[in-house]
């Protein structure tokens, strides 16, 4: 494996929220993101998939410094950053930009988007005034806009042209790095796939190296090159794309893939094995392994003793019994003995 | 077997400051007892404006029922009267919404957001009442239902406040479900639950349901029978199994090719140009022709009717002369 040059890494990185109660109440916290560590390479679409809580955002805010991490390091090109200064952190923040997933709530309603375009060229003093007139004109056109649309409001845009709009934004600063999250999920079926190809074909342009936050495991595999897929606030596994297309090992992975409803009658008439109950609380993760709560193959072992990360075959698997044969069962042939086919 | 519910001519206007706008425009269609009807549209192709108007539940003004029949149980609810329309609303035909925090009041205990229903309804007792809610709310898979009962929508999480909600709907027994975006506001794992839920309860009650999405997967899961609706007009009506193998109208089938995220040859991913267009600005002919890849000059000038073509109701001129 040639793997390309670590642009950006996380080491051990954690953000715990704290949890507001009484003074003389025990001091909870909400365990957000649990000891993360990845290593970003030039040019690659790195996808963090999960569900509400698992942490996914979090983890892109601190990854841009938008929130300060409660433990951990963030390199970029090897220098530390995890606690420069406002000052020292802004002319790295040209390096680092996002796109968030609802462009109603991320562009300012008040301003047209030639003026939150040329703000942003300002913000870091790129180009006279009539340069920035011009590059937001190139901007609007690379993003599929027309120059007449620097004069219009964001209320003005459909939420296509919006998310255009804040990509262009993104993207005035001549970034390296764009963590996308959930970029198109606000979106309509038919505008979504606008919008990745526009990203995709960006990305090949400029080379950009992408964070890929989502939910949707379907759309991740067909863009990413590697997929890490979390659960409350840790990575249970990390895998290339195509092997873990091919070969899912961790039982949250595979129950993520499973319950995704897919385009197609007779796919969806094989019954899958769902996974029972809901997320835990990320105030309280349970003991053990946090996700044996839910876990179809649990044992013994993963209610005490809370698995590490390891390297199996081709990949990190957060699982104690990842590896063994036969483990997790396949979805088809386990649900099939269930319905009795 | 029957139709339980029959819409025919169904036309819903809004009046807003830039004129009057259509959402919806001449929709027919039945469900038949026990069955499941989906529409699927993308925003502002009129499918939550149609579900919210069988129920009368568009305000009006802005909104108004300009035109159509609505036959349920052998009555016009279109023209019936409010009076007559609570005795359906919440008994005969349950709802359920997208958001169950929005639905539900919060600061009502679970308790008595269904125990109203069983009481303006079924007019049980308290005591009947309390057994009702808790056998409810275990039919919809709720864990320890005694407890949960004398709790607060805020207690619950997602899933089970959608679970609530559903047992809301269901505490009359209705014979029919509207669904509008049952599971969109849920996580992939919860709304796996959920549908299995809604698709076990309704053959176990046998219940017919109108399904309304945006989200093909959903639809492949519960669906009987497929309408996909653009700018508020139904473009095509079929079997699920007929319009998922090969759907005849080019939206329908960019609809799929673009849910599956399938490829465009090359690197890109299929997409429909363009954007949905105005309803207070629609195109002269055909409102999907500006974004079709098959558009004929016909399609600029001229409206295209419903007609059929492989046994299936389509709105293309392409497609109804066969040649694609």
């Amino acid at each position: 494996m040639t793997a390309a040059p670590t642009v950006l890494s996380v080491i051990d990185l954690v953000k715990h929220y704290p949890v507001r109660g009484l003074p003389w109440a025990t001091k909870r916290a909400v365990h957000a993101v649990d000891g993360v560590s990845l290593s970003l390479r030039r040019g690659e679409t790195l996808a963090i998939v999960g569900e509400s809580g698992c942490g996914k955002s979090t983890l892109a805010r601190n990854l841009l410094r938008l929130e300060e991490p409660t433990d951990g390091k963030i390199l970029l090109d090897g220098q530390d950053i995890t606690h420069l200064k406002a000052r020292a952190m802004r002319p790295l923040r040209r390096r680092i930009q996002i796109v968030f997933q609802d462009p109603y709530a991320s562009l300012n309603p008040r301003w047209s988007v030639g003026a939150t375009l040329g703000m942003a060229l300002r913000l870091h003093s790129i180009g006279t005034r009539a340069d920035r007139r011009q590059r937001v004109v190139a901007l609007l056109e690379q993003v599929g806009l027309s120059a007449n649309h620097a004069a219009s409001y964001p209320h003005e845009l459909s939420g296509g042209q919006r998310q255009r709009v804040a990509i262009a934004r993104a993207l005035a600063v001549e970034p390296e790095i764009v963590v996308c999250d959930e970029p198109v999920s606000a979106l309509d079926v038919s505008i979504q796939a606008q919008v990745i190809n526009l990203l995709r074909r960006l990305q090949r342009e400029f080379s950009l190296t992408y964070v890929f936050i989502s939910h949707d495991l379907a759309l991740v595999s067909r863009i990413s090159d590697r997929i890490a897929v979390m659960y409350l606030g840790q990575i249970v596994e990390f895998a290339q794309t195509r092997d873990l297309t091919r070969q899912i090992m961790h039982p949250y992975s595979q129950a993520l893939f499973a319950a995704a409803p897919v385009a197609d009658p007779r796919a969806a008439s094989v019954r899958r094995r769902l996974l029972s109950g809901d997320v835990p609380s990320p105030i309280d993760p349970p003991a053990g392994c946090r996700f044996h709560t839910r876990c179809p193959f649990v044992r013994e072992r993963c209610r005490a003793d809370a698995p590490a990360l390891r390297e199996v075959e081709d990949r990190l698997v957060r699982c104690h019994f990842a590896g063994e044969p036969d483990f997790p069962l396949p979805v088809a042939a386990g649900a099939s003995a269930g319905v009795g086919a | 077997m029957s139709a339980i519910l029959d819409v025919s001519g169904l036309t819903v206007d809004f009046v807003t400051a830039g004129g009057t706008l259509r959402a919806v425009n001449d929709l027919s269609f039945s469900i038949r007892e026990g069955e499941t009807v989906a529409i699927v549209g993308e925003s502002g192709s009129g499918k939550s404006t149609a579900a919210l108007s069988i129920m009368r539940l568009i305000p009006d003004p802005p909104g108004r029922l300009t035109a159509g029949r609505i036959m349920f149980d052998g009555e016009d609810l279109a023209t019936t009267s409010e009076a007559a329309l609570r005795g359906v609303r919440g008994q005969r035909i349950g709802m359920i919404f997208q958001d169950p925090m929005m639905a539900l009041n919060p600061v009502y205990t679970v308790e008595r957001q269904i125990g109203e229903v069983l009481r303006l309804h079924r007019g049980l007792s308290r005591r009947e009442m309390q057994t009702e809610v808790v056998e409810l709310l275990r039919l919809v898979g709720v864990p320890a239902p005694v407890e949960r009962a004398k709790q607060f929508p805020h207690n619950l999480s997602g899933g089970m406040r959608q679970r609530v909600m559903i047992a809301m709907a269901l505490a009359c027994r209705p014979k029919l479900l509207i669904a509008d975006e049952p599971t969109t506001a849920l996580d992939v794992t919860v709304q796996a639950q959920v549908l299995a839920l809604i698709n076990d309860l309704k053959q176990r009650l046998g219940m017919a349901m109108l399904l309304i999405t945006h989200d093909l997967g959903v639809v492949a899961e519960t669906a009987n029978r497929v309408i996909v609706m653009y700018a508020g007009r139904k473009v095509e009506e079929g079997s699920t199994t007929d319009i998922f193998d090969d759907p005849l109208h080019p939206y329908a089938r960019g609809l799929l090719k673009a849910a599956r995220w399938e490829s465009q040859g090359g690197e890109d991913l299929w997409e429909i140009p363009g954007t949905v267009p105005s309803p207070l600005d629609l195109p002269p002919g055909c409102a999907f022709a500006p974004r079709c890849a098959e558009v004929v000059p016909r399609c600029r000038q001229e409206k295209p009717q419903l007609g059929k073509a492989a046994g299936r109701e389509v709105r293309c001129f392409v497609a109804q002369e066969g040649r694609r």
